[in-house]
């Protein structure tokens, strides 16, 4: 076992990344894009968590992979509108099936949710593999993502200025996109989200937020998935605003929580890989479970420790 | 045919052959372990998907992950008795983390399942490309627990699902009717002293079982489909649990037997992602053309239905439409019968048309093919006693409603216009008893017969009218 955990060098670990300017840039693009993707799946997710659509959002995820091989087929590139075009569709598609199957036949939803997610996803590995080793875009990268890899991919230039690499350019839109949308339609999101009957006697469209919201999941998730793979991205969705809850009950405080949270998610999940030497993804949710932990024990609002002295303080 | 041709349909034959002939070693292999992990998996299944556990199912397949890499971690090889255990300690790590999480906070299931499922599934992934970068990593290709490699599996892995397949039938026919009883009502189980808990554990332990020594074969991320899939299709099929189990197991593995074989034809055609699309073909099949329960022949009964009762709503209309007339003419005009039915002159005339095929009606054409809705209809005599039949059933139902059920007389049309098409003729006998052959309804209408028609009472009638 002691060779797992090979003895923790502290220069080397959390010095050296940022030693060098050629390190600095290359490693600072990794940590903006695992805020970023963090950042972004916790605002969408505090809504999805609210609204118990935690699984919905797991089926959506796993579903869009078909939508992103086809796509991946028919254009050869990753490029971000026609991979976000099969995304949605195959999104859109999946969440119709489960709805369908759910309503229209004897199977419950949870039998629904479980069956078409995992059949797409079936779908999807089985399009990915036939492309062959040629194709970026390989099985194992979709099941846990390589953020590592962001500082490599393509830039994108305007004219003769080079703007960033492509996925960290896709995800800052993203992000841009999600704020603003969250900013000005919080009332609309906050009240269909906690009271349908409320919403629907304001005379709010609730079904179309709640699509709209699913297109938001989509979108969202094509950004991230080459980065943390479609099974994280449903750890990020959750895992900050839940964590948050332990802390505060308000949305607007759940909100902002992710910003920190995401920076500590980011920059936790880099050191842990580079101490160990394994996927940067995953140490990130590791580091998210970490804080969810600590949250449980010692939060505030509903912490085991804090229930427990409470208790004991009143006796 | 080209010599590449020929070339790959001997091919495809003779990998067929070998396939089906079972005479080859890896084959053998391959089909057993199949087949084990088809019945373990569909017999658990049905469980789980009648139970509501689907969700429960994929996340502990995902929560396993962490303990496969830890157990070879620990024996540094794979196929190994450490690995099954690491596997089960942190599946039942998993779900006891859901049940504290619903017991000590306010999230919600959705959510508690989602957080295990992922943070689980993170630390695995965190361990095994840890794995990848140490120096008997490299060897195993533990990836293969992500998707399944099923030419990877070896004899001790067979001998570890057919183990726990046996184990799995064994305990479910002891333990059925428990099993059956604490699935459908928790509280009755309870209540007749019933060792709740304990089958509880016991089912959450075979569950792991069946996923754990299937993750060679399928993958962490499939083996859920595995056993949601064959059991929802049984689920369609039949009703009764034990038909249920017994279809879940069977359809489990004639997908795993038919997905393996066509893996085992190309080069590239993973084993794991076919099995699971093989699994949900039969199941969209038989959702559609199942011969009782399939949604087509369920949408066909239902036309035919809806084409009986078009069918003896135009007769009804053609004989009030006589009616109005006071029997006086014994053809009506199609642009009257539309007028009364609500339907359009097109639809109108496929009616008619449909009531003369059924011969129930003549048709009499207009010379003038312009105005269509000048044909007239006239009623054979199967036609007449089909609509007084249709109409005695509306009406007396009517009476039935006003005399013996105190209705007020304007509200038991809609009721008569739904039930006279299903009336059958043992309770319109049983009506006439009770209301002792009545002639008239709530309305002042004639309650007809067809014996009323042969012995001329509705001439007399009409007569008397007149008069």
């Amino acid at each position: 076992m002691n060779e797992f955990f090979p003895p923790l060098d502290l220069v080397d670990t959390f010095w050296m990344p940022w030693a060098t300017s050629k390190d600095f840039i290359w490693n600072a693009q990794i940590v903006t894009m695992g805020i970023m993707v963090s950042l972004s799946c916790g605002l969408i997710g505090s809504f999805i968590v609210a609204r118990k659509l935690a699984l919905m959002g797991d089926a959506i995820s796993h579903g869009i992979l078909p939508g992103l091989a086809i796509a991946f087929i028919a254009t050869q590139s990753k490029a971000l509108f026609p991979m976000f075009i099969g995304a949605c569709g195959a999104g859109l598609l999946c969440s119709f099936c489960i709805e369908w199957l759910a309503k229209k036949t004897p199977l419950k939803m949870d039998a629904a949710l479980g069956l078409t997610f995992t059949s797409f996803f079936a779908l999807g590995v089985l399009l990915i593999t036939q492309m062959g080793n040629h194709a970026h875009i390989d099985a194992e990268c979709l099941l846990y993502g390589e953020i590592g890899f962001t500082p490599l991919a393509e830039s994108i230039t305007w004219g003769s200025i080079e703007i960033g690499s492509r996925p960290l350019l896709s995800i800052g839109t993203v992000t841009i996109i999600i704020i603003s949308i969250i900013t000005i339609f919080y009332k609309q999101l906050l009240v269909t989200s906690f009271d349908q009957t409320l919403s629907v006697s304001l005379g709010l469209p609730v079904r179309t937020i709640h699509y709209g919201l699913m297109l938001l999941l989509a979108i969202t998730i094509v950004a991230s998935f080459e980065s943390v793979g479609v099974i994280l991205v449903i750890a990020m969705l959750i895992f900050p605003s839940t964590t948050a809850s332990f802390f505060f009950t308000r949305m607007p405080a759940i909100l902002f929580c992710s910003i920190p949270l995401s920076i500590i998610y980011s920059l936790g999940g880099f050191f842990l890989a580079r101490w160990l030497d394994c996927s940067i993804a995953a140490s990130m949710v590791v580091v998210a479970m970490l804080c969810f932990g600590i949250a449980w024990a010692f939060g505030p609002e509903d912490g085991v420790v804090t229930k427990l002295f409470l208790k004991r303080n009143q006796n | 045919m080209d010599a590449a041709q020929v070339n790959s349909e001997v091919n495809l034959i003779s990998k067929t052959f070998r396939f089906f002939s079972f005479s080859d070693y890896s084959v053998q292999v391959v089909v057993l372990g199949v087949i084990f992990m088809g019945v373990g998996c569909g017999l658990m299944g049905g469980f789980v998907v009648t139970r509501k556990l689907s969700l429960f199912g994929d996340t502990l397949s995902h929560a396993v992950l962490p303990g496969v890499a830890v157990g070879f971690l620990w024996s540094q090889s794979k196929n190994s008795i450490s690995i099954i255990v690491g596997a089960m300690i942190a599946g039942f790590l998993g779900v006891f983390l859901i049940s504290l999480l619903k017991k000590t906070t306010r999230i919600g299931l959705d959510s508690a399942l989602g957080l295990v499922l992922s943070g689980f599934y993170a630390v695995g992934i965190c361990l095994l490309t840890r794995i990848q970068k140490m120096e008997f990593g490299n060897q195993s290709g533990i990836d293969r627990y992500l998707f399944g490699q099923i030419t990877g599996i070896s004899a001790s892995d067979v001998w570890a699902m057919g183990i726990s397949c046996i184990l799995i039938a064994l305990i479910t026919m002891i333990f059925y009717k428990e099993l059956l009883v604490t699935g459908f009502d928790h509280g009755f189980a309870h209540s007749i002293g019933l060792p709740v808990d304990f089958l509880q554990y016991l089912l959450w332990m075979l569950l792991a079982f069946a996923v754990i020594t299937s993750l060679q074969v399928i993958g962490v991320i499939l083996v859920s489909a595995l056993l949601i899939i064959p059991a929802a299709t049984a689920s369609i099929i039949t009703q009764k649990m034990r038909n249920l189990l017994v279809w879940s197991a069977l359809l489990g593995m004639v997908a795993g037997v038919i997905g393996s074989y066509i893996s085992f034809l190309g080069s590239r055609l993973p084993t794991g992602p076919i099995i699971v699309l093989t699994s949900t073909l039969i199941f969209i099949l038989t959702l559609f053309f199942h011969s009782q329960n399939g949604l087509l022949f369920k949408w066909l009964r239902l036309r035919g239905k809806e084409r009986k009762i078009a069918l003896e709503n135009t007769l009804k209309a053609v004989y009030q439409e006589l009616e109005g007339n006071k029997f006086s003419e014994d053809s009506v005009r199609l642009g009257n019968l539309a007028k009364r039915r609500r339907v359009s002159m097109p639809e109108m005339y496929q009616e008619a048309i449909h009531l003369v095929k059924k011969e129930l009606a003549f048709l009499i054409p207009v010379k003038n093919q312009n105005l269509p809705s000048e044909n007239t209809l006239t009623l054979s005599p199967a036609g007449w006693s089909e609509a007084c039949r249709i109409v005695r059933n509306h009406r007396l139902w009517e009476l039935y409603l006003t005399n013996e059920v105190q209705y007020a007389a304007d509200h038991v049309h809609e009721d008569a216009e739904k039930i006279e098409h299903v009336l059958g003729d043992e309770t319109v006998r049983k009506i006439e008893r009770i209301l002792s052959n009545p002639r008239r309804d709530p309305h002042g209408k004639l309650i007809p017969s067809r014996q009323d028609i042969e012995q001329g009472f509705i001439e007399k009638m009409v007569a008397k009218n007149l008069s």
